[in-house]
């Protein structure tokens, strides 16, 4: 087949004025600004654009949209692109495609194209522009509404103006809840080359609309029959559209076959452009006046007949149609079975299809239970059609073309007790396809009802779910990637950190230093050296991240005995006290200090990544159950930077920057306001290293320069900054927990240890749950130390702790004793906090710590490793 | 995504709320009078009907506020929110 | 040691960003940062929002804003944050003069206080995005309606932009407050410039 299929003339959306040059399959030719791939190949003559995926038989165009079963290409050019419909894909200079069977390749390159997204609202969502939408559009606009217009095609005949936007290559993707749709936009990959760099190549609209108009059009079905897959064959709305849009003939000689009057009216538009029709055929006993008109022209019409197979050439492209004993030669065989309403997005809503022998379609029935308008052919297109299955033929009948999925496995389907359409096409994969079975899901029902003997509003169609068609990952990503993938909180001494070489860590959305290392140092040099600087002498830690609550008013200490395991409202003004919050379960979910700053006035610290928990926890309590308290909670995290000094100088640094402070009557758990290095500050003596340690706070405009400020005043001490690693460590070594590592959500304060922090008397949220039978066991897990057998072991946390060595082969369920939550090698060596049932019961014991494959012989200590007598909270003297 | 009717700020999109469960579950006054299976019942149990459902939502990204919404977990429709104390809107059963 | 950080001045979240804000008059898209401003938060309580309501109103020069909405012109302004709960703003420096007058006004100075006033000058910062596409710039994150419809000058809300907390305040026909917690502005001011690439 060769030579140009081009018409003289004509061709509603092409400029003949000028001319492209692309590339398909490696062979270069010319187009039309305005071509879409499939057009463009189709004017050259080319008919195989593509593979069936398992038969591998050659396919060709056959639609002019988005129901496309067959030509899926891969676009080499550019960014690249798997599996794009050439029916849609517009051609530009330089376009290099090529054809695929059925799967696509990702491109191995990063996508370096920019994606965006939009936030938009709109009283009035109007999708698709044909005729029924443009009207709904402007009536819309004329009553005084915000609409939006969004249609998959490039051109939309409806001007952008004051409220109306207007979308081209839009394609809605998906209808959710409330009135919310999702839409791509595809805004430069035709432009090729010239795009313009700064612009988004696909844009992600997430539409809220008051009311959508569904103006989606109707989408023509075909008629099955054998070998129905031939290039060739084509709809037959399609091929006349081909001749009516782009001055294309999709074949010089046609057959058409049909089971209703749009096939006779393809007919005769193919005959206006100048195709030979062959003949015509319809399933119909008679054509009514259509068919007269045809006869008038000289067009044999054959009335009460099918087409009973094709045949091909060696290249498999159409050459004959059989009708009976009839061979038709001819190039073209248009189809077309019906019109089906295109309802995607109104059942994806929750609305009803049913069958209308009228319509000869599914058409809208009860609608989803939002504002929505159906219009123009979306409503059905009225006329009748007969139903049409062959019987017992010769060849293979594909139902799914893209699926490349036949007759004979609905057959096959029913034969394995099979009868609803849902396990059908999950059996047969009909209607699974990137396409989303357009072009086959109303056949393989209609099929499904001639087979049961049943009306095909019985069977219904499948459930269609977003999206209505693939959307790529890059375009649903938008901008959310690399360093805007999630934000990342900094602390005002974050670039301090990064110029003195701190090796990050994510904390919540938190970024804090890990460690400091200095030329030449593992992470476990660099900690172990972080350690035994606030062990010996003084180190300071950014401790900026700690959540921060004010909770002030008459009765805020009586809410925080009702919050806190322990007993606040003791607490005297200037003093601060551990606490533990737990739920109503009784298990702990966080831990801090609060500071009593007056009678009526609370400072909370919290967990760094818990800080929003813990506020909306104590809002939930005064919101909803105890609204009569005075209480208000003010979140002041951002508001403090806080550095943490740790080991025995601190006292002497804290000297040098606070001469106006009286540290020798600064007990343990106080806080004092101060001038700090001349800025204002609140110091809290509170400590997580068991070392003497203040926590300094400052407005965290003053973060950098109270930072700075305490290391040039630590530097005669040997003050070396710490990270988390190096506080985790210090921490564990005396065996204080972290909420959420050392607990999971089943740790009561008296598992943790924490026992001496709950008050006896009850009176907060979760007391009663200590005492159920379920947290007063004896045997339930609680946290001990743990020492491996060989120091130079440092134990994986997560390990499973069992009370003998697994043997090679395991026969038998090995009983689960615990788990490690916390290991490292500290100043104490290695050592480790682990959950264990019994608990400090199994003191002395040796166990084994089990993690991919290895056993590590252990011994249960207590969990204090460093320090027992707590002799290091006032310094070394 | 819902489109929540905060009682204080409006319509909003569900990112801005956590939810916060079946709503009128109160907090016993005495917790230390119930039995065992009277204390579970209140930490544990909760409802979880096919049809209208009393939930609780806090606007966390907006007025920070708790309130109720009635809610079908079957279509979604919202039939309305109300404030902690308030009459909540009539539904059809 | 002490004399070297003395008078040592506030330093920005944002500093390190300063010189890639776009603050060319008369562009697309300004985007400048407001540092330092006095910021107090305000929580009353329902029952006596009548009562002391118009006293801290009147102190502020500006009366108490209805919801969604800020009250005041210049500085001090205030910003309807929720129910009873407000954020006051006012110069730089002024933070102390603008909590003690407050707490006043709540009643602090006849014992009991009927809800708190807290200084949080330094947990939030002021971005200033302006610009005839400032709006379009915002609707690639922001899920409010900022159509002149249901929003305008004058309004404020509470919500969530580039997955950042923000305090939303519109003060021109094109012109916007962000007000963002400090750890946040680092990361909101870089989604801002990359959101306005199409439009300086």
């Amino acid at each position: 087949m060769t030579g140009s299929f081009r018409t003289a003339s004509g061709g509603t959306r092409i400029d003949r004025s000028r001319t492209l040059t692309f590339t398909f399959d490696g062979t270069t030719y010319t187009a039309h600004p305005g071509d879409t791939l499939a057009s463009a190949l189709l004017a050259h003559g080319v008919r195989v654009v593509a593979q069936g995926p398992y038969t591998g038989r050659p396919r060709g165009v056959y639609s002019t949209g988005a129901e496309e079963p067959n030509a899926f290409v891969q676009v080499e050019s550019g960014p690249g692109e798997p599996m794009v419909r050439a029916t849609r894909l517009e051609v530009h200079d330089g376009l290099r495609a090529s054809s695929l069977s059925g799967r696509g390749r990702l491109v191995d390159a990063p996508d370096t194209g920019r994606y965006d997204k939009v936030y938009a609202h709109c009283d009035v969502l109007v999708i698709g522009a044909g005729t029924a939408g443009r009207a709904a559009a402007l009536a819309a606009v004329a009553a005084g509404a915000r609409v939006i217009v969004a249609d998959d095609r490039p051109g939309i005949g409806i001007e952008a103006s004051g409220e109306l936007t207007v979308l081209p290559r839009t394609t809605v993707t998906g209808h959710y809840d409330h009135g919310y749709f999702v839409a791509v936009e595809r805004r430069t990959d035709h432009l090729g080359d010239a795009a313009p760099a700064r612009t988004a190549r696909r844009r992600l609209w997430h539409v809220r609309a008051r009311r959508v108009v569904l103006a989606t059009g109707a989408l023509e079905r075909p008629v099955l029959f054998p070998d129905n897959d031939r290039p060739g064959i084509m709809l037959a709305g399609a091929a006349a559209a081909y001749v009516r849009r782009y001055g294309v003939l999709p074949g010089r000689r046609a057959v058409v076959f049909g089971a209703h009057d749009g096939a006779l009216q393809a007919a005769l538009d193919l005959l206006d452009a100048g195709v030979e029709i062959a003949c015509v055929t319809d399933v119909r006993a008679s054509t009514g006046p259509l068919g007269d008109r045809l006869r008038e022209r000289g067009v044999t019409v054959l009335e009460g007949r099918a087409v009973t197979g094709t045949e091909s050439g060696p290249d498999g492209i159409l050459t004959d149609a059989r009708i009976g004993g009839d061979i038709v030669p001819c190039d073209l065989l248009a189809v077309s079975g019906g019109w089906n309403p295109d309802l995607h997005l109104f059942t994806q809503a929750g609305g009803r299809t049913r069958w209308s022998a009228e319509h000869a379609a599914f058409i809208p029935g009860a609608p989803p239970r939002v504002p929505i308008d159906v219009v123009g052919s979306a409503r059905g297109i009225p006329g009748e059609a007969a139903e049409h299955l062959p019987e017992g033929a010769d060849g293979l009948v594909f139902v799914d073309l893209h699926r490349d999925a036949t007759l004979a496995g609905v057959r096959d389907a029913l034969q394995a007790g099979m009868t609803s359409n849902e396990h059908v096409k999950r059996y047969t994969t009909i209607g699974t396809g990137a396409d989303q079975g357009r072009t086959s899901g109303v056949p393989a029902s209609g099929a499904l009802a001639r087979l049961l003997g049943r009306a095909p509003g019985e069977i219904g169609t499948t459930t269609q779910r977003p999206p209505v068609e693939p959307i790529p990952f890059a375009v649903l990503a938008g901008r959310d990637r690399g360093d805007l993938l999630a934000p990342a909180r900094r602390t005002p001494m974050h670039g301090w950190h990064e110029e003195h070489g701190a090796l990050f860590e994510d904390v919540g959305e938190w970024k804090r230093p890990r460690y400091y290392p200095r030329p030449g140092e593992s992470m476990d040099d660099a900690v172990l050296r972080e350690c035994r600087t606030a062990r010996a002498r003084v180190a300071a830690l950014d401790a900026s991240t700690l959540g921060k609550i004010d909770v002030q008013g008459p009765d805020a200490a009586a809410f925080l005995d009702r919050i806190y395991t322990g007993r606040i409202s003791t607490l005297a003004p200037g003093r601060c006290r551990y606490g533990v919050m737990c739920g109503t379960d009784g298990m702990i979910f966080d831990d801090g200090v609060a500071a009593r700053l007056a009678p009526g006035r609370f400072h909370l610290t919290t967990t760094s990544g818990n800080a929003a928990r813990v506020l909306d926890w104590l809002e939930e309590w005064l919101q909803t159950e105890w609204p009569e308290l005075r209480v208000r909670c003010t979140s002041v995290t951002d508001q403090w930077a806080v550095v943490a000094l740790a080991g025995p100088r601190s006292r002497d640094v804290l000297t040098a920057l606070a001469p106006g402070l009286d540290v020798a009557a600064f007990p343990f758990m106080a806080t004092r306001e101060a001038e700090v290095a001349g800025l204002p500050a609140r110091v809290f003596r509170i400590s997580y290293s068991g070392e003497l340690a203040y926590e300094i706070n400052v407005p965290s405009w003053h973060g950098l320069a109270l930072w700075e400020a305490v290391m040039a005043a630590g530097e005669p001490h040997g003050i070396a900054p710490y990270g988390t690693e190096t506080m985790h460590v210090l921490r564990a070594e005396k065996g204080y927990i972290v909420a959420g590592q050392d607990t999971d959500g089943t740790v009561t304060p008296h598992d943790a240890g924490l026992g001496w922090a709950v008050k006896a008397a009850g009176g907060w949220v979760g007391h009663r749950s200590l005492h159920r039978p379920d947290t007063a066991r004896a045997d339930r897990k609680r946290l001990v130390g743990l020492r491996p057998r060989d120091p130079a072991v440092v134990l994986a946390e997560g390990a499973q702790l069992v009370a003998e060595p697994p043997p090679a082969e395991i026969t038998h369920p090995v009983p689960m004793l615990g788990h490690v939550t916390s290991s490292y090698r500290g100043t104490v060596g290695s050592f480790a906090l682990a959950l264990l049932k019994g608990g400090d019961e199994r003191e002395g014991e040796t166990l084994y710590a089990v993690d991919s494959g290895r056993a590590d012989a252990v011994t249960v200590t207590s969990p204090v490793h460093y320090d027992r007598e707590g002799a290091r909270r006032d310094g070394d003297g | 995504m819902l489109l929540i009717p905060c009682p204080w700020c409006g319509d909003r999109d569900e990112v801005e709320f956590h939810y916060g469960g079946q709503a009128h579950v109160a907090y016993p006054s005495d917790p230390d009078a119930l039995d065992d299976a009277a204390w579970a019942d209140y930490v544990f149990m909760r409802d979880n009907p096919k049809g209208w459902f009393r939930e609780r939502w806090t606007h966390t990204a907006g007025c920070r506020r708790w309130f109720n919404v009635v809610r079908h977990t079957v279509t979604y429709e919202i039939a309305g929110s109300y404030r902690p104390g308030d009459v909540p809107p009539k539904v059809a059963s | 040691m002490t004399a070297m950080a003395e008078g040592s001045a506030p330093r920005s979240a944002v500093a390190h960003l300063a010189p890639d804000l776009p603050d060319r008059p008369g562009g697309a898209v300004r985007l400048r940062e407001v540092a330092f401003p006095a910021q107090v938060e305000l929580r009353l309580d329902d029952e006596d929002a009548t009562a002391f309501g118009p006293r801290a109103g009147q102190f502020l020069c500006c009366g108490m804003p209805a919801p969604g909405h800020a009250a005041g012109a210049g500085d001090p302004y205030v910003l309807w944050l929720g129910p009873g709960w407000y954020l006051a703003v006012d110069r730089p420096g002024s933070a102390y003069g603008l909590l003690a007058g407050l707490r006043d006004a709540l009643g602090a100075d006849c014992g009991g206080m009927c809800g708190s006033a807290v200084d949080v000058s330094a947990a939030r910062t002021v971005l200033e995005l302006s610009g005839p596409s400032a709006r379009a710039v915002l609707a690639h994150g922001c899920l409010l309606d900022l159509h002149p419809r249901t929003f305008g000058p004058g309004r404020c809300a509470q919500t969530v932009l580039a997955q950042a907390q923000v305090v939303l305040h519109q003060t021109g026909a094109a012109d916007y407050r962000l007000l963002v917690r400090t750890s946040y502005a680092d990361h909101l001011v870089r989604w801002l410039l990359d959101a306005m690439t199409e439009y300086v």
